[in-house]
């Protein structure tokens, strides 16, 4: 985005700071933007909630994405509850195109009301593709002004208290603007109604549609959804015998639209969560949707004859796994050999790397978010006498490891930092991070940070590098480290295989299965790498797979794996 | 419009998002109302990719159980996962060239007899359309061109409002120029082994 237009973009070391960063910049009158996911949201949320008292100049627009179902997440938070918690305006697309409509909408809206907009999406819109229409986009302002204001803009409790006030004043200007806003309106006509948003909107739609209703039942669809706009809520419960609710999630807007009709006195039903309609667990589907909307209101329906799988066997599972070649496969295997015999504990971290709690490897056995992994060693190395062994990436790292290395070191706790350096953010496919040779990239201007140099400056006292593809010399560091009283770290430093790749970096030659194989299969059984496979009951590598990385060939007890000769 | 719906399964890598990207391309050349999604979560990782593409009259970007028009399965054990999205008039295509999942190779699942797979398929949707999509690839001069083999046999059954012709348009724009001869040529293999299987 850098490189193809004027617009200033950054991958921030975290969402803390990336809100901060943006912040700063709408505080000197530039429109700016945020982006992350809703976890990343905790993360900012202490710079979020008393930015909602400063406010901002220029407009800023927090786009973040809720993920019902835990596509690839740790939870499903509702994330609409910090709109809620911090008192800021927010909105939600219902498609790729309103998505896209809304975001000059969101920013005009900032700017009316000097307060950050949240975005909220989910991962369903996020990953939909649909036709936009493009517009022209307006003239950017890329340089703005700082203009000194410090008893508004510096939150000590006198000029806070001061701010609350107006954060409600804004508040109310915000439900007002929601009142009369095009992303919030009503479609059909009937005695019954539907107020839904985000996708579930599509699915009412559809549903609709299938059940042929558009006369008996009509929707609120809300699109701008905090504050929810209570008089245009209040007059279309009015205007209904019943209504049903229907938002992916937690009860956000049916306890909200609950308390509107009390303070009417309105006796009708709502619901929305319940056993028989909706749940709050995962994402909706539009056959659910439709099932709901006709047994809540007694339409005729006939459902949907899905083929009946009873007779279907089992099909073996295809979870995500580390690649082949991947480097940290090898760390975990070193440091399962290394801590042979030991009481272990392995605290994880976010990426890649998880995927070690499957077995074999069976190097994951807790997490809560990222960072977790040093943070929560210190806890279980002061309460156990367990061996804490614990896993981080690079990228995570910067992100939240360096605080909980700190503290560890300060409050002298006793466990192994494994950090899994493959020289980028693999997981979520190579973004750069402080430690990135940005140069590698083709990109000029950045700065690096080692993670080195980052222990050792914390006080860590001891302080190894491997190469985790050199397995003999790395279990004998580990062995060391492992055995170190106190904080010590290892850094196990290995580009990651597919990164390496994307980058043309030299490649090594793969590896075969030579006749010396006794079928021992310490490889495949030890290891599990996806290069492996088993045909006419003997243990073959899948050329096209096998990075060459040699992890296997140094393990195999009868040195019967061999690189593939130029050749063969 | 009527409304068409469309679930691919593959593995990561195997190309299902540049096939959807492609009939995404093809239904914009050809006017007609295109609603898509997919989950990749850790498909990098080797894990399973599923897009929905919705045809015609409709906004949703996901298909529920039962409500697939045509279900199109890159490897054949991801095709019978995926029979639940299908119904008793389905149309079914599977590429019967199997893709070991890991769990498989370390001895914690059993691979589904490919014969039984299709009998089941064959009993429960309207119709399956079966072959080996990687040799037809093969042939065609390039290994990953897969994903276009399928398409071929895909656009070959009519189930969609698209026509051969504005799907080879849209592969001329979304497809690398350097494999477009081969891609070309994997369609028509594609295309023909869905015609010999009706």
């Amino acid at each position: 985005m850098s490189q193809e237009s004027d617009l200033y973009f950054e991958y921030s070391t975290n969402e803390k700071i990336a809100m901060e960063v943006a912040a700063a910049a709408a505080n000197c009158g530039v429109r700016s933007m945020c982006v992350m996911k809703h976890v990343g949201v905790n993360v900012a949320a202490d710079a979020l909630m008393t930015l909602a008292y400063v406010g901002v100049k220029g407009g800023m627009v927090i786009v973040s994405a809720d993920d019902p179902f835990m596509f690839s997440s740790q939870n499903e938070q509702d994330n609409r509850f910090y709109a809620k918690m911090s008192g800021l305006p927010m909105v939600e697309p219902s498609s790729v195109e309103e998505a896209k409509e809304l975001v000059s909408y969101a920013f005009e809206l900032s700017e009316k009301l000097n307060e950050p907009v949240l975005f909220r999406t989910t991962t369903r819109i996020n990953h939909s593709t649909g036709i936009v229409t493009l517009g022209k986009i307006r003239e950017r302002v890329t340089q703005g002004d700082f203009v000194k204001d410090p008893l508004n803009l510096v939150t000590v409790p006198a000029v806070a208290r001061k701010l609350h006030v107006k954060l409600l004043e804004k508040y109310d200007k915000a439900q007002e603007l929601a009142e009369t806003s095009e992303y919030n309106f009503i479609t059909g006509k009937g005695k019954w109604g539907i107020i839904c948003n985000g996708v579930s909107y599509n699915y009412v739609r559809d549903a609709i549609n299938d059940l042929n209703i558009e006369d008996k039942v009509k929707v609120l669809r809300m699109g701008f959804s905090h504050p929810l706009p209570a008089q245009r809520i209040k007059s279309f419960l009015k205007a209904c015998e019943k209504v049903l609710m229907i938002e992916e999630g937690e009860p956000y807007m049916e306890e909200a639209v609950k308390a509107f009709a009390q303070e009417e006195g309105l006796t009708l039903e709502i619901k929305g969560k319940a056993k028989d309609l909706f749940s709050r667990l995962y994402e909706y589907d539009p056959g659910q949707v439709r099932k709901c909307i006709a047994k809540y209101f007694g339409f005729k329906y006939t459902p949907t004859e899905v083929v009946d799988t009873a007779d279907v066997p089992p099909v073996p599972q295809r979870p995500p796994t580390l690649c082949a070649g991947c480097s940290h496969r090898a760390t975990y295997y070193e440091i399962r050999k290394a801590a042979e015999g030991m009481q272990t504990i392995f605290p994880t971290d976010i990426g890649c790397y998880t995927l070690g709690l499957l077995p074999p490897l069976s190097t994951a056995d807790f997490l809560l978010c990222m960072g977790s992994s040093v943070g929560t060693s210190g806890g279980f190395s002061k309460v156990t006498d367990k061996k804490v062994v614990a896993f981080i990436g690079d990228s995570t790292f910067f992100h939240a490891g360096i605080p909980g290395l700190v503290n560890a070191v300060y409050n002298n706790h006793n466990f192994t930092l494994v950090v899994l350096d493959n020289g980028t953010t693999a997981m979520t496919g190579h973004q750069p991070h402080p430690g990135v040779d940005m140069t590698q990239l083709k990109l000029e201007g950045y700065g690096r940070v080692s993670i080195e140099a980052v222990v050792k400056a914390i006080g860590v006292q001891y302080v190894t590098v491997i190469k985790p593809y050199k397995v003999k010399k790395s279990i004998e560091a580990i062995k060391e480290a492992l055995n170190f009283q106190g904080v010590s770290v290892i850094i196990s430093e290995e580009p990651c295989a597919l990164y390496a790749k994307a980058l043309k970096l030299p490649q090594r030659k793969p590896f075969r299965i030579s006749e010396k194989c006794k079928d021992h299969r310490d490889c495949i059984n030890h290891l599990a790498c996806p290069a492996f496979y088993i045909w006419d009951e003997k243990v073959n590598i899948d050329p096209n797979l096998c990075t060459g990385c040699a992890l296997c060939a140094q393990i195999c007890p009868e040195n019967a794996i061999l690189p593939v000769k130029a050749t063969a | 419009m009527e409304t068409k719906r469309l679930v691919v399964v593959a593995v990561g890598g195997q190309g299902n998002l540049l096939a959807s990207s492609v009939l995404g391309e093809a239904a914009l050349l050809s006017g007609i109302p295109l609603h898509m999604s997919e989950i990749h979560g850790m498909a990098q990782r080797g894990g399973v990719v599923e897009s929905a593409l919705v045809f015609g009259d409709a906004s949703s970007t996901i298909i529920s159980d039962g409500e697939a028009d045509i279900l199109v399965g890159f490897e054949p054990a991801e095709t019978l996962r995926a029979i639940n999205k299908c119904n008793a008039s389905t149309v079914v295509i599977t590429n019967l060239a199997p893709l070991m999942p890991f769990t498989v190779n370390i001895g914690q699942g059993v691979y589904p007899d490919l014969k039984n797979l299709q009998e089941l398929i064959r009993n429960k949707a309207a119709k399956l359309i079966a072959f080996n999509a990687a040799d037809l690839a093969k042939e065609a001069g390039n290994v990953l061109a897969v994903n276009m083999v399928l398409l071929g046999a895909l656009i070959q059954t009519g189930v969609l409002p698209l026509s051969e012709e504005d799907v080879k348009k849209a592969m001329k724009r979304k497809t690398k120029q350097q494999f477009l001869q081969s891609n070309l040529k994997a369609f028509d293999l594609g295309y023909s082994a869905a015609a010999e299987t009706a």
